[in-house]
């Protein structure tokens, strides 16, 4: 058969995964900003300018989990039973975001704090767990006879818990930048005035986990530092380093789409460079797309409807965003 | 935790993280059908009172739907961290029905959503309409294919074994399994007629608290016609079902039965109370009437159901939970028909809207429908075991090597977090029910005047009961 199934599958998940990244990335930083922004009004704001997309936005999540047990059974169970308590609790922390959302604007005045904090909290936990568990992920796991034979505290580690962080700092750039495309006035002055410093302690996660994952694993520092490959992915390092000065002189200019669209170009970059240091495994440090491969019954089978399906979902999630565009104010809601 | 084993404790946590979301899909396939309908009417006829109830139920319906998103969410993920060995073992034919089930069913309802509970006054009545039926339609392709996946785990067909994986081999065979008909039928119908008594006990608690107005009498008159039809056609999906289990599961029927051992040329009694005793291989305190099991279940008075002890001790199910929850999804449904046949007596004499004994069953029978779904779950689940794919892998080998201690703080926690937060949102839902219908006389109903504040925040704000302060809207105006 001259198609390869797997190599299909891996990139359309990974495809799934950064749609994931980048629409649940900016609805979860809104949460993390919401510490920063003290009024209902500007809170209800900033609620509002991702209300009518999230749902659809985690969908993301559930079709990477099916896709991954459909197409890579085998990395599905080590990677999920590996991960059980961060995926646990980044599933709790988005089950609280998720009421709190829609429960804040019915909650009388008096609890409506508490659904603040769930949202705020909420969004921390998952972020923070997704964080850690792809720090995990990077690190690899231990796998004997195709079972995981790992311990149950053995993603935890200084590595993934920087990453948790990382992550944190990430989102809460892209709902920053976000929040300046869709807002105006003190808000969006508040948000203008958060995103240099943002951008400049993403720029130092980024650079702390560019020199840790070499540094730490060989087979990483191998993939980037050997001939050709260096020279082949040499423009990665250089298009973040443009790019994170564009951000910032955009950012200067007092720009309102640029800084959101270099922040997801920011995102895909890095989303990159992982891909380069762990391709083709998908249970690192050795398991290969191939090798944790659904026989091709499986993978075929399902690739048909993916590939007429998918341009449709893409079609009315453009489309969505597109009903919803321009500027949210305070005083919407009221006509 | 209280003598119970780390596999004990996974089949728990999976049980209740299962068992809190069937309650929000199974109302969620009811309700969108029953709104899809409702639209349809008005659409038709322009009586005002359809469109009301509209509005009225699709408030309820998006807290609802909101609540199975984020508990099916949960569930995606759970299939992995609880149950990694039968994820790698048969994850080439669950996980491909469990992306197509995303794919066609999820993405269709999380789209058409939208339009559905904010664009009223956005898109053409025709374009509205098209989008509440795709999500009804949504809800209906769900239900296909995550049946289609239980379904093969009961009675697996169509895949090979090659070095101790499944490998399926007829898609068709895999999809339309011997199970698979029956149960997507009765589970189906049993989303309609749970929604139904949902329907019919809210009308009921309006009507005994005398507020009396024609969307009101409407919708206990739409749920005691469906009970009235559908309840029987329940019933008899439910034998056809029961025949199925007994050709393929035969174990199964043998514990619902609580019945241990067969005498040479006797036919089988059934057995309507008893205790059954797994140790003592009998059931107590039995009350049973001849002949009736095998009349029931062959269809004839000399044939012989299976019995209990014709299994091995390690391939029984728990005959003693199976028994009862049985009983309780049986006495429910026959509850039901009761009901529907007393409201077709009670409007053939005018009192259908003014008995309170009637009205009085009828909000108590409110959450019946989600209790029997409940009961038949339990009751096909626990009765499959010991098999997590029947006859191909059973339970204890499918589990995740978790610690006991792992498990039991997951599972604590969630069981805090879905009482606190489903707690409260089916608060929100009652109080949406206490609400009523209300009339809207010719006016934009969802477009938020004077006093009606709305949100657009979705999927469950559009449930604002508008008792409370509500935020702004985006982009009203675009």
């Amino acid at each position: 058969m001259g198609i390869d199934l797997p190599l299909i599958w891996a990139v359309i998940i990974i495809f799934g995964v950064m749609m994931y990244v980048v629409m649940d990335g900016f609805d979860l930083g809104i949460g993390m900003l919401f510490p920063f922004v003290k009024g209902k009004a500007d809170r209800d704001v900033m609620m509002n300018t991702v209300a009518p997309v999230w749902d659809g936005n985690e969908t993301w999540l559930v079709l990477g989990g099916a896709a991954l047990f459909g197409a890579f059974p085998m990395a599905y169970a080590v990677v999920l039973e590996a991960l059980y308590l961060p995926l646990i609790l980044m599933l709790v922390g988005l089950i609280f975001r998720g009421v709190a959302f829609e429960f804040r604007f019915k909650a009388r005045d008096a609890k409506r704090h508490l659904w603040d904090k769930a949202f705020i909290w909420g969004s921390l936990v998952a972020t923070f767990f997704q964080g850690v568990a792809l720090g995990a992920f990077i690190e690899g796991f231990k796998v004997v006879d195709r079972h995981f034979a790992g311990g149950t505290l053995d993603w935890l580690t200084p590595f993934s818990l920087f990453c948790g962080l990382g992550l944190i700092v990430a989102y809460t750039l892209l709902g920053c930048t976000w929040l300046i495309m869709k807002t105006d006035g003190p808000l969006h002055q508040r948000m203008h005035d958060l995103a240099r410093p943002l951008a400049l302690v993403l720029l130092a996660v980024i650079g702390v986990v560019s020199l840790w994952t070499p540094l730490a694993y060989g087979q990483i520092a191998e993939r980037w530092f050997s001939m050709p490959n260096l020279i082949w992915f040499m423009p990665v390092p250089i298009l973040v380093m443009v790019t994170f000065y564009a951000l910032l002189r955009a950012v200067a200019q007092d720009t309102h789409y640029t800084p959101f669209l270099l922040t997801l170009v920011l995102i895909f970059l890095g989303y990159s460079g992982l891909g380069i240091s762990l391709w083709p495994n998908i249970i690192p440090p050795s398991i290969s797309i191939w090798e944790a491969a659904a026989p091709p019954q499986s993978q075929g089978f399902m690739l048909v409807g993916t590939l007429f399906i998918l341009p449709f979902i893409l079609g009315y999630t453009f489309w969505s965003y597109y009903v919803f565009r321009g500027k949210v104010s305070h005083d919407d809601g009221y006509h | 935790m209280f003598g119970l084993e780390a596999l004990e404790l996974a089949r728990i946590q999976f049980a209740f993280t299962v068992s809190f979301h069937i309650l929000f899909p199974a109302i969620t396939i009811g309700l969108a059908s029953y709104l899809a309908v409702l639209e349809g009417l008005w659409l038709k006829t322009h009586e005002q009172v359809y469109r009301d109830l509209y509005h009225f139920w699709s408030k309820i319906f998006a807290v609802n739907f909101g609540m199975g998103v984020v508990s099916g969410l949960v569930m995606a993920y759970q299939f992995g961290t609880n149950w990694s060995r039968f994820s790698e073992f048969a994850g080439s034919i669950t996980g491909p029905l469990l992306t197509y089930e995303v794919l066609t069913a999820f993405f269709l309802e999380a789209g058409f959503l939208g339009v559905m509970l904010f664009g009223w006054n956005r898109v053409g009545r025709g374009l509205h309409f098209f989008a509440t039926v795709m999500v009804a339609v949504g809800t209906i392709i769900s239900t296909f294919w995550i049946l289609a996946s239980n379904s093969w785990m009961q009675t697996p067909q169509g895949y090979e074994i090659i070095d101790g994986r499944v490998i399926p081999v007829d898609w068709l065979a895999v999809i339309f399994n011997p199970s698979f008909p029956y149960r997507l039928m009765h589970m189906a119908t049993a989303a309609f007629v749970a929604t139904a008594f949902f329907v019919g006990a809210s009308a009921a608690w309006h009507l005994l608290r005398g507020s009396d107005n024609p969307a009101v009498r409407k919708m206990l008159s739409m749920a005691m016609w469906m009970a009235l039809i559908v309840a029987p056609v329940q019933a008899v999906i439910g034998d056809f079902h029961g025949l199925n289990t007994l050709k393929h599961q035969p174990a199964k029927i043998a514990a619902i039965e609580g019945h241990w051992e067969n005498h040479p040329g006797e036919p089988t009694p059934l057995i309507l109370f008893g205790l059954p005793d797994m140790q003592a291989e009998t059931t107590r305190f039995k009350l049973e009437i001849p002949a009736l099991g095998s009349l029931i279940l062959t269809h004839s008075l000399d044939k012989q159901v299976p019995a209990l002890k014709e299994f091995a001790p390690e391939d029984r199910p728990n005959s003693t939970v199976v028994f009862w929850s049985f009983r309780i999804m049986v006495g429910l449904g026959m509850l039901m028909i009761l009901v529907g046949l007393w409201s077709l007596w009670l409007r053939r004499s005018g009192k259908l809207y003014s008995s309170r004994p009637f009205l009085y069953l009828t909000l108590w029978m409110g959450p019946s429908g989600l209790i029997a779904i409940l009961a038949g779950w339990f009751t096909t689940e626990i009765g499959r075991q010991p098999w997590v794919v029947y006859g191909l892998m059973r339970t204890a080998d499918a589990v995740s090597n978790h610690s006991y201690t792992q498990l039991g703080i997951t599972l604590v926690m969630f069981v805090v977090v879905y009482f606190a937060l489903f707690g409260t949102g089916l608060g929100y839902m009652m109080r949406l029910v206490r609400k009523g219908p209300q009339s809207t006389v010719g006016e934009q109903p969802q477009s938020g005047g004077p006093g009606q504040q709305r949100t657009p925040a979705r999927p469950l704000s559009a449930a604002d009961d508008g008792s409370e302060h509500a935020a702004a809207r985006p982009n009203e105006g675009n």
